[in-house]
């Protein structure tokens, strides 16, 4: 195994394991900073697959990768959290080690439906597809066990990392065109969440999405005024909110 | 080739000049201009194939096939129907004290931007680039959908963003796969993710791949569609924005979203030899009409209620597609033509009835015909229309497609009359006594451009009894080409 590859695998491995940080990350700074290392990991990734099968467009993507993910949207989240005020730890819908338990159930699963795809790829990286879709995965996960606006968000962003990830170790990435529309439009939607975060918080007065769950088919939300619905739904349970 | 240039750079002008000057009094009317420049564009293009037949422009990038050419004119078209009621509208919401100019401003701007993205979705020969238009697409009504800021309206913003956001992002992984499968044959680069090469390759692409991409795409895309079980978003989507953007919702975006799903399917299709993408397409489609038609029954809202009615919709084109074949297939793009032009001129009419009354609860909706009755003709001929009546269009698609189903998946015809029998009782029960009976509405400071109501109708009444025939030679081809 020649050291390209087995750099590679390390790499892999190493975002495998900052996606299961992210899940049992509680703070939403660390969650930050844990989503830029995944960035730059992922371009790193990258540089040494462009540098050891030589193609040169993926170093496009690494640049790409490094402005994007490791400086402006942490940056920009950096930001949102710094204005909004949202540093403290928080409790998600499930607790940490079940949510964990999932988080390997999945990378099981993943590791499954990889297989057949890796067998027929001819890249050198290939091995690591398995470990592309379980980020996806756990990103998912994230998305679904965090009650909190921010969080969430990271969560999306990580599910495109690796689907990135996934695009590099099955084909060496997308055709150019492809990928700065999809990085535009990731960029894009990171600037009107932020401003949606300010919408959110100036009507709610808080960012946890539990305000958001007032649409149903019987009763509409804006019917009743904003105290009333809480009390008018006793059959739903709203985990405690921890602030340390 | 000129023609598509024009087509996705007329909305593009647009947009940027109506961030500029999207508050100005007269913003609506170039929103009205932009709009029907884009149509007369369409128009051309239509034209165009007629005469020339369908081609590839701009170093293969871009595509017009009978497949795509009616849904860019229809989209056009809609779009700008949708522009003339929306000036008005828009106008009454302001004068209500709904919306300040600043948000006046973001309505028409991503209004062009909305439509560019819909043009773009259809237009392009790329995979790749129709899941970037798709995702801006998604962006966009973001905007749209949370544009009154009231919690109900963030709330259905925020669910559509993440719920699309994830459905969006696993078409993505869907078109990495098709990407790979497809690499192996064309070789890396941009050629290998353009929908003309991929087709003349489908049968030799990897079949394990291909159908793990089709799951990936349908369940992704089948989002935005609204298949049922991931239609959550669309009811409270349709509901909290403004009635516009509801009616551009159901009329473009969900028939884009389809649209998008049956490319992919075509490529599949080719590479797997079984009926894998239409026994998915059959089961996705035949559970939305069946839920949505019972979701139906307890509605309350009236754009909520209409909303479920796309769902069903949807279900049944994505049914009629899973079906194939040509009379299957030809009833599918009919009634895509048809649905949208119908529920876009419901949403009108809906729309002007909840701004006379001040509530869109059905219960307190009464009366329409004796205040109004454009609107209250207009909004019980659009629901007569869409529950299939004859001699409306509806009528005709939906008669297609189920003696087809009779004939080919006979099983399934009793689940498609109960629903569509439910669905018949559920909206008209609630209809006809928001349209007669006592009033309680109030004349509106604005006369409500009720004519797009009535050209769609007459449009959807038309194909009913006639189809022009260059129309039905398209939906033949297009159907040929689904299979």
């Amino acid at each position: 195994m020649s050291i390209g590859t087995q750099l590679i695998n390390l790499f892999a491995a190493v975002l495998l394991l900052l996606a299961f940080a992210m899940l049992a990350q509680r703070r939403v700074v660390s969650l930050i900073d844990l989503f830029a290392g995944q960035g730059l990991v992922l371009a790193l990734s990258t540089a040494v697959v462009a540098y050891t099968t030589s193609q040169p467009h993926l170093y496009q993507s690494v640049a790409l990768t490094v402005i994007l993910k490791v400086f402006l949207l942490p940056w920009i989240l950096h930001r949102l959290a710094r204005k909004l005020d949202v540093r403290w730890e928080f409790e998600g819908l499930v607790n940490t080690p079940t949510t964990m338990l999932i988080g390997i159930v999945l990378v099981v699963f993943a590791f499954n439906l990889a297989l057949p795809i890796s067998e027929i790829a001819s890249t050198i990286n290939r091995s690591t597809l398995g470990i592309a879709i379980a980020s996806v995965m756990l990103s998912f996960l994230m998305m679904i066990v965090r009650r909190k606006a921010i969080p969430q968000v990271i969560g999306f962003l990580s599910m495109e990392n690796g689907l990135f990830f996934a695009a590099t170790s099955a084909t060496y990435g997308m055709p150019m065109v492809v990928e700065l529309g999809i990085a535009l439009d990731v960029l894009v939607g990171m600037l009107i969440l932020g401003v949606f975060f300010f919408q959110i918080r100036e009507q709610f007065d808080s960012l946890d999405l539990k305000h958001l769950e007032q649409l149903r088919d019987e009763q509409l939300a804006r019917r009743a005024p904003p105290g009333l619905e809480d009390l008018a739904k006793p059959d739903r349970e709203l985990p405690p909110e921890t602030t340390r | 080739m000129i023609e598509i240039i024009a087509i996705l750079a007329l909305p593009l002008i647009g947009a940027a000049v109506l961030a500029f000057v999207g508050e100005r009094p007269y913003a609506a009317t170039v929103n009205v201009i932009a709009s029907l420049c884009t149509f007369v564009a369409s128009a051309a293009l239509t034209v165009h194939v007629i005469v020339g037949g369908p081609f590839v422009t701009l170093g293969r990038q871009f595509l017009v096939d009978p497949f795509n050419v009616f849904l860019v004119a229809l989209t056009a078209f809609v779009a700008f129907t949708t522009s003339v009621f929306s000036r008005p509208y828009m106008r009454i919401e302001e004068e209500h004290g709904k919306l300040t100019v600043a948000r006046i401003r973001l309505y028409h701007s991503m209004y062009q931007l909305f439509t560019f993205t819909m043009l773009l979705a259809l237009l392009t020969n790329n995979v790749g680039v129709l899941w970037v238009a798709m995702e801006a697409a998604t962006l966009t009504t973001v905007l749209l959908v949370s544009l009154y800021r009231t919690p109900a309206s963030l709330e259905a913003a925020w669910k559509y963003f993440i719920l699309c956001g994830v459905g969006i992002a696993l078409a993505l992984f869907g078109t990495i796969l098709l990407y790979f499968a497809a690499e192996k044959l064309l070789g890396a680069g941009g050629g290998a993710l353009l929908w003309t090469e991929l087709n003349d390759v489908r049968g030799d692409l990897e079949p394990r791949v291909l159908s793990i991409a089709f799951v990936f795409l349908l369940v992704g895309y089948g989002t935005k569609v609204g298949l049922v079980p991931l239609h959550n978003w669309l009811p409270d989507a349709h509901a909290e924005g403004p009635t516009p953007v509801s009616a551009v919702l159901s009329g473009l975006l969900l028939n884009v979203a389809l649209y998008a799903v049956v490319r992919c399917k075509v490529l599949v299709d080719g590479a797997l030899p079984g009926a894998f993408a239409k026994n998915l397409m059959i089961g996705f489609g035949l559970v939305s009409v069946v839920v949505a038609a019972f979701l139906l029954l307890r509605q309350r809202d009236i754009k909520r209620l209409f909303a479920y009615s796309s769902i069903e919709h949807m279900g049944i084109i994505t049914f009629a597609f899973g079906l194939g074949g040509p009379v299957a297939n030809f009833a599918g793009l009919l009634h895509m033509t048809v649905h949208s032009l119908t529920k876009s001129a419901i949403f009108f009419a809906a729309g002007h009835a909840a701004q006379k009354t001040g509530t869109q609860l059905m219960e307190h909706i009464r009366g329409l015909v004796t205040i109004s009755p454009v609107v209250g003709w207009g909004l019980v001929l659009g629901t007569l229309a869409i529950l299939g009546m004859p001699p409306f269009g509806v009528f005709a698609s939906e008669f297609l497609i189920l003696t087809t189903a009779m004939r080919e998946l006979a099983w399934s015809t009793p689940f498609l009359l109960i629903a569509l029998g439910v669905a018949f009782a559920a909206v008209f029960s609630k209809v006809q006594p928001m349209v007669f009976g006592e009033t309680t509405a109030v004349r509106l400071p604005v006369r409500p451009a009720m004519m797009p109501v009535f050209v769609h109708l007459a449009l959807v009444l038309m194909l009913g009894l006639w189809i022009p025939p260059f129309l039905a030679e398209w939906y033949r081809s297009a159907a040929r080409l689904i299979g």
